[in-house]
Parts: structure tokens; C-alpha cells; sequence
């Protein structure tokens, strides 16, 4: 019953399905780590846009995200992120919508981790004449990255499964290969149990290695 | 209450380095600080005692500005202590500081934590950095542990490296913020003896704390505050035997006698 897979290059799609989340995951930790400093900083005015851009971007749902970076960035500004080719146009524009939801939860992620670590360490800090950002970045943030595991953890799990919204784009992932073969093929159970092995695939063993990941690297106090 | 004449007779009058002037400070409706006068020079060792609550570790904490004031000075060698910023962070570099809970930073070894500062703001050589610190490490007696995480060693030994962090900064004065108050009776007095130690060396110190011992053994002068005021300071044998103030009196009684 599953010889229709033949047919199809399953993990080709999931390819660009790892693809897509590990350029997402590294993005999306980049601007998320940036947005919690900016929420703990001393700047009024980063610490609300930060505050403002998680609370409205995390509010949108990652499907008008991902549509308004095709209908509205590409097609109707024309921006192309540097490609030229539409499945390569489309791919980016994928990750960037992706970036730019999943960093919102990377954002609080992080925030949650840096709020365990005790003020006595930023404190510490500041008094052997360390600045803001080598308070934050030498001390506070790699605590916060070793408490926020667990929550950031869950975060790349569901960013994985969200990878599937760029086939509203037309990206050629997992999910827009199931639908070309829930058109094309009979086996409807067949094809939903492939896809979603496939997912499990990929997650579970995140979900394993992270788990004792963040056990290992764990801050003792 | 009457200000009692500071007895100084070991120390040079002229070489200020620490002037606080008509410092006050608020927490909503309490006022904390009320009007702080202290001067400390240089080579001199300050232990502020007094009940909880009192505003000695506000005091000690406003010196290298972890608390703002709401108004009056406060001067470091001739500087009065600038806004948040560089030029504050450089300030603070030549402040060291203990904290009761000793604040090692979690994530790093016993020597890391000794070589961060030397490094990043006094961006010294990564080898020269690493000998001072063992220097020190060796100095406080806990030269074994360099290797180790904060969590491994007891709270003697932590303070102990904490008071190592601080020096390898080359401080010009040291703040103690009740730096034996979190630990086990047993090991108050390793951290006691390499501070007496700090003192003997000519170190300028303020020290909050409740080690009337160490008081009467180390410091040159003993100030006493309550609700927020300086009531009393004199020399420790002077203030231990005989203080003036009935709140001191009261206090004294309460902690020397039972």
C-alpha cells in the first residue's frame, strides 16, 4: 500500500522541511535573544518596541504572516531577498515570516530563563565595573540560556511543525507534498501516517537530545 | 543626638576617599538615609553596625551607586559618583565589593570568576590574568579550588573567592556588605581572619557587620546607625566601653550581654 511513494520525493520534501526550521531556529534565536535584551534594557524606547512587537507579532496568526510576506513583501513591494527564481524567492520569504513570528517566543523564552537567574549575579556584575551589555551577555544571558532550554525546547518542536504553513506559499516541504498526494493518490490514510512519521521523526529526537541537553548544562546554585 | 568628634589619631585627615554629604535616600514612605554625613580616608577601616533595618546595608550599597540617592553627594577619591554608564562602570571597577550572599557567578569556575573583571575591563593579558588571580586564590587560602564551579565549595570558601574577585581588580576601597552574615558559625572566622588580614595591609574598607569581634580587633572606627542616621561613631574600644547615645547603649546591651 505503499508503493505509491515512488512516486515522490518524500525526503527531498523533508529535506527542505529541516531546511526551513534550522535556518528559522538559528534566526529566530538571534532576533529573539535581541528582542529580550531590548525588554530588559535600560532604553525606554527599545524596551517598548520590543515589548510591543512580541505582543502584537505573537498575536498574528503564522499563516497571514507568511501569506502577507509573499503578497505583501514580494509581490506587492517587491522585495526578493536577493533571489531571482520564485521557489528560491518563496523559501526565504518563508523564513523570514518564520523568523519573525518564532522570535517572539524565543523572546519569552529567554525572558523567563533570565528571571531565575538571582539579581545578586547582575549585581556582582555591575560592581566589578562590567558595562550593560557584558552584565547581560557575559553573565546573565548564558545563565538564562541554561534555565531556558526546556521552554526553547518546545519552541524549535513547534517551530518544526510550523515550517508545514509555508506550503501556503508554495514551498515544497512535507505538508505541500502531502497535499500534491492527497490529490493525486487514493492511500488518503496511507499518506497522513508518512507525514506524520516523518514529523515525529524529526521532533522526537530534538525533544530527547534538548531534554538532556538542559539537564547537562544546568546552572548549580 | 549629639555628633561625637571622630577619633582619627592613625590616619591623615587630608587624604579623603570616600565623602558622603547630606545623603538621603527613600523606599516609598520610609526614608532610609537621613542626611549621611561620612567621610572615610584613605587606609582607614569603617565597620557600620546597628539594628536591622537601620540603613547600613543601603549605606554601604549606595557607595558604588547599586542604590541610588535621592539627593545629597557622594565622592570616590575626589570624583562625585557619575550616572549610569561608562564612566560609572570604570568607577566601579576600583570599588570592590562583597556581598552577603556572595554573588560568585554560577556558570564560571572559581578562577574565571576571579580572572573576568581583570580581563573585560581591565583588559589585562589572559596569562598575567590567570597567575593574579591564582595569586589570590592562594592568598585567601583557596587556591585547591580554582578549578571548580561556585556550588562545589562551602559558603567560607565562596566568600573567601569572592573577596578574591574583588581584589584582583586592584580596588582603592572595599565594601563588606555583612559578608559573614549568610554563613555557617564554623566558617565566619576564615573569612574574619583574611579580612583582618585586608586591614592589616592598609586596605580601606567599609565594612557592614555584625562581628562585634571583629570590630573591636580591625577598625579604626565604629560607626553606629539607627532609623536611618549615623547616632554615633567613635574608636571601637571607645564605643564598645563607653558610647554616648542611649540607642547605642540599648543596642550594646541587647547583643553583649546574654
Amino acid at each position: 500500500m505503499f508503493d505509491f511513494l515512488d512516486k515522490y520525493d518524500v525526503l527531498g520534501a523533508f529535506w527542505t522541511t529541516v531546511q526551513l526550521t534550522l535556518l528559522s531556529a538559528v534566526g529566530s534565536l538571534v532576533w529573539g535573544t535581541l528582542l529580550a535584551a531590548m525588554r530588559v534594557g535600560p532604553v525606554p524606547l527599545m524596551r517598548g518596541f520590543a515589548t510591543a512587537y512580541v505582543n502584537i507579532v505573537r498575536n498574528i496568526p503564522l499563516t497571514v504572516i507568511i501569506l502577507f510576506s509573499s503578497l505583501g513583501l514580494n509581490q506587492t513591494l517587491s522585495i526578493h531577498l536577493g533571489a531571482h527564481d520564485f521557489p528560491t524567492i518563496n523559501f526565504r520569504l518563508a523564513v523570514l515570516g518564520l523568523i519573525v513570528y518564532t522570535a517572539t517566543f524565543v523572546c519569552e523564552a529567554i525572558r523567563a530563563g533570565i528571571n531565575t537567574v538571582p539579581v545578586g549575579q547582575a549585581e556582582a556584575a555591575r560592581a566589578i565595573g562590567l558595562s550593560f551589555s557584558q552584565v547581560l551577555f557575559l553573565v546573565v544571558l548564558p545563565q538564562a540560556f541554561r534555565a531556558a532550554v526546556g521552554p526553547l525546547t518546545n519552541v524549535l518542536i513547534a517551530l518544526t511543525k510550523n515550517t508545514t504553513v509555508a506550503a501556503a506559499i508554495g514551498v515544497a516541504e512535507a505538508a505541500f507534498l502531502m497535499k500534491q498526494m492527497i490529490e493525486n493518490e487514493a492511500e488518503l490514510l496511507a499518506i497522513s501516517a508518512v507525514i506524520a512519521l516523518g514529523f515525529v521523526c524529526l521532533t522526537l529526537p530534538t525533544g530527547l537530545i534538548l531534554g538532556w541537553v538542559g539537564k547537562k548544562v544546568a546552572v548549580k546554585r | 543626638m549629639t555628633k561625637v568628634p571622630v577619633a582619627k589619631e592613625d590616619v591623615a585627615t587630608s587624604d579623603e576617599l570616600v565623602v558622603l554629604k547630606s545623603v538621603n535616600k527613600h523606599f516609598g514612605a520610609l526614608h532610609v538615609l537621613q542626611d549621611i554625613d561620612l567621610t572615610i580616608a584613605r587606609g582607614e577601616v569603617v565597620v557600620v553596625i546597628g539594628p536591622s533595618g537601620s540603613g547600613k546595608s543601603t549605606l554601604c550599597r549606595t557607595i558604588n551607586r547599586l542604590e541610588t540617592i535621592d539627593s545629597g553627594t557622594i565622592a570616590i577619591d575626589g570624583r562625585p559618583l557619575p550616572q549610569e554608564g561608562k564612566e560609572l562602570a570604570r568607577l566601579r571597577a576600583d570599588v570592590g565589593m562583597v556581598f552577603q550572599s556572595f554573588n560568585l557567578f554560577a556558570h564560571k569556575t572559581v578562577l574565571e570568576n576571579v580572572m573576568l573583571g581583570q580581563l573585560k575591563v581591565r583588559k589585562a593579558d589572559k596569562k598575567q590574568a590567570e597567575e593574579k588571580a591564582r595569586a589570590l586564590l592562594d592568598r585567601v587560602g583557596v587556591g585547591t579550588q580554582a578549578d571548580k564551579y561556585p556550588a562545589q565549595l562551602s559558603g567560607g570558601q565562596q566568600q573567601r573567592v569572592a573577596i578574591a574577585r574583588a581584589l584582583a581588580m586592584g580596588p582603592k576601597v572595599m565594601l563588606f556588605d555583612e559578608p559573614t552574615s549568610a554563613l555557617d558559625p564554623e566558617m565566619i572566622n576564615e573569612v574574619l581572619e583574611v579580612m583582618q588580614q585586608l586591614a592589616r595591609e592598609g586596605m580601606t574598607m567599609v565594612v557592614v557587620t555584625h562581628e562585634m569581634g571583629f570590630a573591636r580587633s580591625a577598625a579604626n572606627r565604629v560607626v553606629f546607625m539607627a532609623d536611618g542616621r549615623i547616632v554615633e561613631q567613635a574608636a571601637p574600644d571607645q564605643f564598645f566601653s563607653n558610647p554616648r547615645s542611649d540607642r547605642a547603649k540599648d543596642f550594646l546591651s541587647k547583643i553583649l550581654h546574654h
